[in-house]
């Protein structure tokens, strides 16, 4: 298979297994093997892009011309392809925690459940593969529309609510400031494509890049960069592998992948770090970093601690790309790749929790890392990668980030990652010592073991999956180093 | 042959049809003889459009009687175009009116309901396809008359108040336009378009035309049902047979957003007369006023099928906000989303009308759990639902991107920004409908629906397949636009 064949394979590969899931809504095991093989069939085909791209190869495709300036069409570069890897690889280990989630808990419409998701896997895959802004922004849109109902799975009066959050949020950020910042960036730059160096370099003043920026950073809603971050602990009343994989993974990165485009293809690194004005972006994700963990400091729900966890480490991405060198940028392009790994194991752990012992809350956790040593294991190696401990995933991205602020010699962005890596540490590790080092309560209520073995499998590799990205990342590197053009 | 008299066959096709299904009056067979009329009138445009664009304007002579004397019928591409919109949106519904009106309707009503929407297809094509100002009153006359009827057929009594609140507004609007001709002709000599278009711009600044052109602005935006002359449309449409709303929808604003754009570019002189009125300004705030009044209004609606109709009345302010920017990219996005709004629209009442006939009401609160009954009707709604909000891929994004487009090219960044924000309450509106069809658990009578049938789905289903196919491929909508509005721009005729 030659890689634009692979290419359009993988895009295809997804909607073709949600319409066997679909139809196989019946059969409940039937279902989740297709589910399984389609994850393993559209990791293999992903993964055998991979040699093709580190050669320099970018296989593209031309599928529509809209109208003029609008054209549907894909092109994989280094970013997209390591988006792609991840978020096939974590769909694979999702799909056994799935089974094990939703058989355990007994969730209502599964069938509509795994179509969606499959649906909105497709989504990130356009939107990793896409060659313009055009092409990206509607698998932007199909992703917010079929997570949508992953969201509001419950059907209940709280779901609701937070599905509204999430629609009228992201959809309306996305039509209120990105469709605008296309029209502009078209009218400007006379293109929509990602092209390396960026097309806007010369062809807009300071001021109007200035503005540009900001359209394009609240437009993409989907980074979370406040205040536009409130659909995503939202978003928590979803089941919690759609936690895990969308809502820590796919969507969130989704959208600091696009803005990681944006910021490299369409303005150009140069071109922003020629301007001063582009600075406000640094000091807002830097806010964000800070504020995000202030605020997760304070939850007790454990589901939305991670939420905002997650909020403040998408802004590390944002902080990354703002520090504007090619050091950073590549550790932003990692970040992508490690908090997704980290951050999908604490989830995991999250509902192992909830499915094996009911509980949601932080302070009901004590002592419950010796009824389920596993679970818990994971989530401390997940909160070591989240704070930035070798060997973890979370250091290799952190280093690189921390060398480039410090390269360029942004006080600023080297406090914001000292300061948060304290925050860090101290809203994950106290959940660590509170499960491993206090006793069980003496009337626990229920009695429980481990989750289910499903459950516990995908938790315990995407623990493993943390360390080992911390000794083996040359792919991810190698594709980072290309995306920030080091050789 | 026929090629030589396609633009007579345009009109007489329905003509004949219509006075056929009166004298059957049987139900099935006038439905019969009504989609053969409708499918014929369909290929009529399509050979007109090809013809047009192989060989440029197509005059016909009607009775053979020479031009200013007898009647012509005159086709560019721009009628072309609009006479495709009419002629196709006729094609797609009558195949679900079946099904829909045998429901209700004995025998004879049938059969009279089938010649009223033959009437009414008829006047729409004659008043696009010809060249005659007073031929276009007739024509006007005869398709409002048919469509007061077609209206009056609803289920609810107030269809009856609603037809006659259209009846009286529709005669003040025909009143003011037959006035304007009037004065042209009194002024001119001619009533013939081609002639008018030469002789009004060496006097078009003489009080009479002024006047004139100030009765036909009042009796077009009447009958386009601009903001804030559109108060007989909400009840007319929520309250007619949901076939007659989704023809009237998609046919009858359009052909008068036709006679505007032909008289005030093509007769007067072009974007360079147009934009010598004041008529820009007010067009611009009244489309203004008319996407957010009545998107907001829409929004507090508890009759879907009432939320649909001053849904209607926001877009056709898309539509004259295109119109009033007096530029090749706002004119093509105000042609394209005549085009496309037709397919949009037609499409979610004839889904609406799905519900009707299985639930017996479109009330939102009735309606609680229908998504997981009636899944693929309400899975079509939320596609068109998106595409009326302009979400990209669909439709709705091509017409809103080129009014976006539009207004970016004149340098008016708060129109963009206003632009989204009308979006956003589309979405407020459209999404109240969805979250009650699928997240709430349905009532006892939403338990025992059954989907609807095939013979109303399949039809919708083409709308709802065009939504999608041409808002990825916009060379036939787009590209025929644009060279309309170019053709109106400069004025030629």
């Amino acid at each position: 298979m030659n890689p634009t064949d692979a290419l359009i394979a993988a895009l295809l590969i997804p909607v073709a297994g949600a319409a066997l899931v679909a139809l196989a809504g019946r059969w409940p095991n039937l279902r989740e093997t297709i589910t399984l093989v389609t994850a393993v069939v559209l990791f293999a085909t992903v993964t055998r892009l991979v040699p093709g791209v580190i050669d320099g190869g970018r296989p593209a495709v031309m599928a529509l011309d809209v109208a003029p300036g609008l054209d549907l069409a894909f092109r994989l570069e280094p970013l997209g392809m390591l988006f792609a890897l991840i978020a096939s690889f974590l769909w694979i280990i999702n799909s056994i925690y799935s089974i094990g989630y939703m058989r355990a808990n007994n969730e209502p419409r599964q069938t509509q459940f795994y179509v969606c998701f499959a649906v909105a896997i497709a989504a990130t895959l356009g939107i990793a593969f896409s060659a313009n802004l055009f092409t990206l922004f509607i698998f932007y849109e199909i992703l917010t529309l079929t997570t949508y109902p992953l969201v509001a799975h419950h059907g209940d009066s709280e779901a609701r609510n937070g599905g509204r959050t999430y629609l009228m949020i992201l959809l309306g950020t996305s039509i209120v400031f990105f469709i605008p910042a296309l029209l502009w960036t078209l009218s400007l730059a006379g293109t929509l494509d990602f092209v390396p160096g960026g097309v806007l370099g010369g062809a807009a003043s300071p001021t109007v890049i200035v503005i540009l920026l900001a359209l394009f950073a609240f437009g993409i809603g989907k980074a979370a960069l406040m205040p536009v971050h409130r659909w995503l602990p939202a978003a928590m009343v979803a089941p919690t592998p759609v936690s895990a994989l969308l809502h820590a993974v796919a969507v969130v990165k989704a959208g600091v992948f696009t803005i990681v485009k944006v910021g490299v293809y369409t303005f150009g690194i140069d071109t922003l770090s020629a301007i001063s004005g582009a600075d406000w972006l640094l000091y807002l994700a830097g806010f964000t970093v800070i504020a995000a963990s202030i605020i997760a400091l304070r939850q007790d729900n454990l589901k939305r601690r991670l939420a905002y966890s997650t909020v403040s480490q998408l802004s590390y991405v944002i902080l990354a790309l703002a520090i504007l060198t090619p050091i950073s940028v590549a550790g932003a392009a990692l970040h992508i790749a490690a908090h997704a790994f980290g951050k999908i194991t604490l989830f995991f752990a999250a509902g192992s929790i909830y499915t094996a012992a009911h509980k949601t809350e932080i302070s009901q956790l004590d002592g419950i890392g010796r009824v389920m040593p596993w679970t818990m294991g994971a989530f401390a190696i997940g909160a070591l990668s989240m704070v930035g401990i070798p060997p973890t995933a979370g250091f290799v991205s952190k280093w690189f980030i921390l060398t480039g602020a410090m390269d360029s010699q942004n006080l600023f962005a080297v406090a914001v990652i000292i300061v948060s890596t304290l925050l860090n540490a101290a809203y994950f590790m106290p959940i660590v010592y509170q499960a491993f080092f206090r006793k069980l309560p003496d009337n626990p209520g229920h009695s429980h073991g481990e989750a289910p073995f499903a459950i516990v499998l995908a938790l315990s590799l995407t623990a493993l999956g943390t360390v080992v990205l911390f000794f083996f990342h040359d792919t991810a590197l190698t594709l980072a180093r290309q995306l920030a053009g080091i050789s | 042959m026929i090629a030589l008299h396609l633009p007579a066959l345009q009109v007489v096709l329905p003509l004949i049809a219509a006075p056929l299904c009166a004298l059957f009056r049987r139900g099935l067979l006038a439905w019969a003889i009504t989609l053969t009329a409708s499918w014929l009138a369909f290929a009529a445009a399509i050979m007109l459009l090809l013809q047009v664009i192989d060989q440029g304007v197509v005059s016909y002579e009607l009775g053979g009687w020479m031009a200013p004397i007898g009647i012509e019928y005159r086709v560019d591409l721009i009628n072309a175009f609009v006479l495709l919109i009419i002629s196709g949106v006729g094609a797609v519904i009558i195949p679900y009116a079946q099904k829909s009106i045998a429901a209700r309707f004995g025998d004879a009503e049938q059969a009279w309901f089938y010649t009223m929407y033959l009437l009414a297809l008829t006047g729409l094509l004659g008043v696009t396809i010809t060249g005659d100002a007073f031929n276009i009153f007739v024509f006007l006359e005869i398709s409002s008359l048919a469509s007061y009827v077609m209206i009056a057929m609803g289920r609810d009594r107030r269809c009856l108040t609603a037809a006659y609140q259209y009846l009286i507004m529709g005669t003040v609007g025909a009143t003011f336009i037959v006035i304007g001709i009037g004065l042209l002709w009194a002024m001119t000599g001619t009533l013939n378009l081609y002639d008018l278009a030469q002789r009004i711009p060496e006097i078009e600044n003489t009080r009479p035309v002024l006047a004139a052109l100030a009765f036909l602005t009042v009796g077009f935006s009447l009958k386009l049902a601009l903001f804030p002359l559109h108060l007989w449309l909400p009840n007319a449409y929520a309250y007619a047979p949901s076939v007659t709303s989704a023809f009237l929808s998609g046919t009858a604003t359009k052909v008068a957003i036709y006679l505007f754009l032909r008289f005030f570019y093509t007769v007067f002189g072009g974007g360079a007369f147009f934009e010598s009125t004041p008529l820009p300004e007010i067009l611009l705030i009244l489309s203004l006023v008319a996407m957010f009044a009545a998107s907001t209004v829409a929004v507090f609606q508890s009759n879907v099928k009432r939320m649909l109709a001053y849904s209607s009345v926001a877009q056709i302010g898309f539509i004259t906000l295109g119109i009033s920017y007096a530029t090749e990219t706002g004119l093509t996005g105000a042609m394209t989303h005549m085009f496309n709004h037709a397919i949009m629209k037609a499409g979610l009442f004839l889904l609406i009308g799905c519900v009707l006939f299985r639930l017996g009401s479109v009330k939102i609160e009735d309606m609680a759990g229908i998504g997981r009954k009636m899944p693929i009707t309400m899975a079509g709604f939320v596609v068109l639902g998106l595409s009326l909000m302009g979400t990209p891929g669909t439709v709705g994004f091509i017409s809103k991107w080129y009014l976006g487009l539009a207004a970016v090219e004149q340098g008016q960044w708060w129109l963009v920004a206003l632009i989204v924000i009308a979006s956003l309450v589309t979405m407020i509106y459209i999404g109240r409908v969805v979250e009650v069809a699928y997240f709430r658990e349905p009532t006892a009578k939403v338990a025992q629906l059954k989907e609807a049938p095939a013979a109303l789905l399949v039809p919708a289903f083409v709308l709802v397949g065009a939504a999608i196919y041409f808002g990825l491929d916009t060379s036939l909508s787009v590209g025929l636009a644009q060279n309309a509005a170019s053709l109106l721009l400069n004025a030629v005729y």
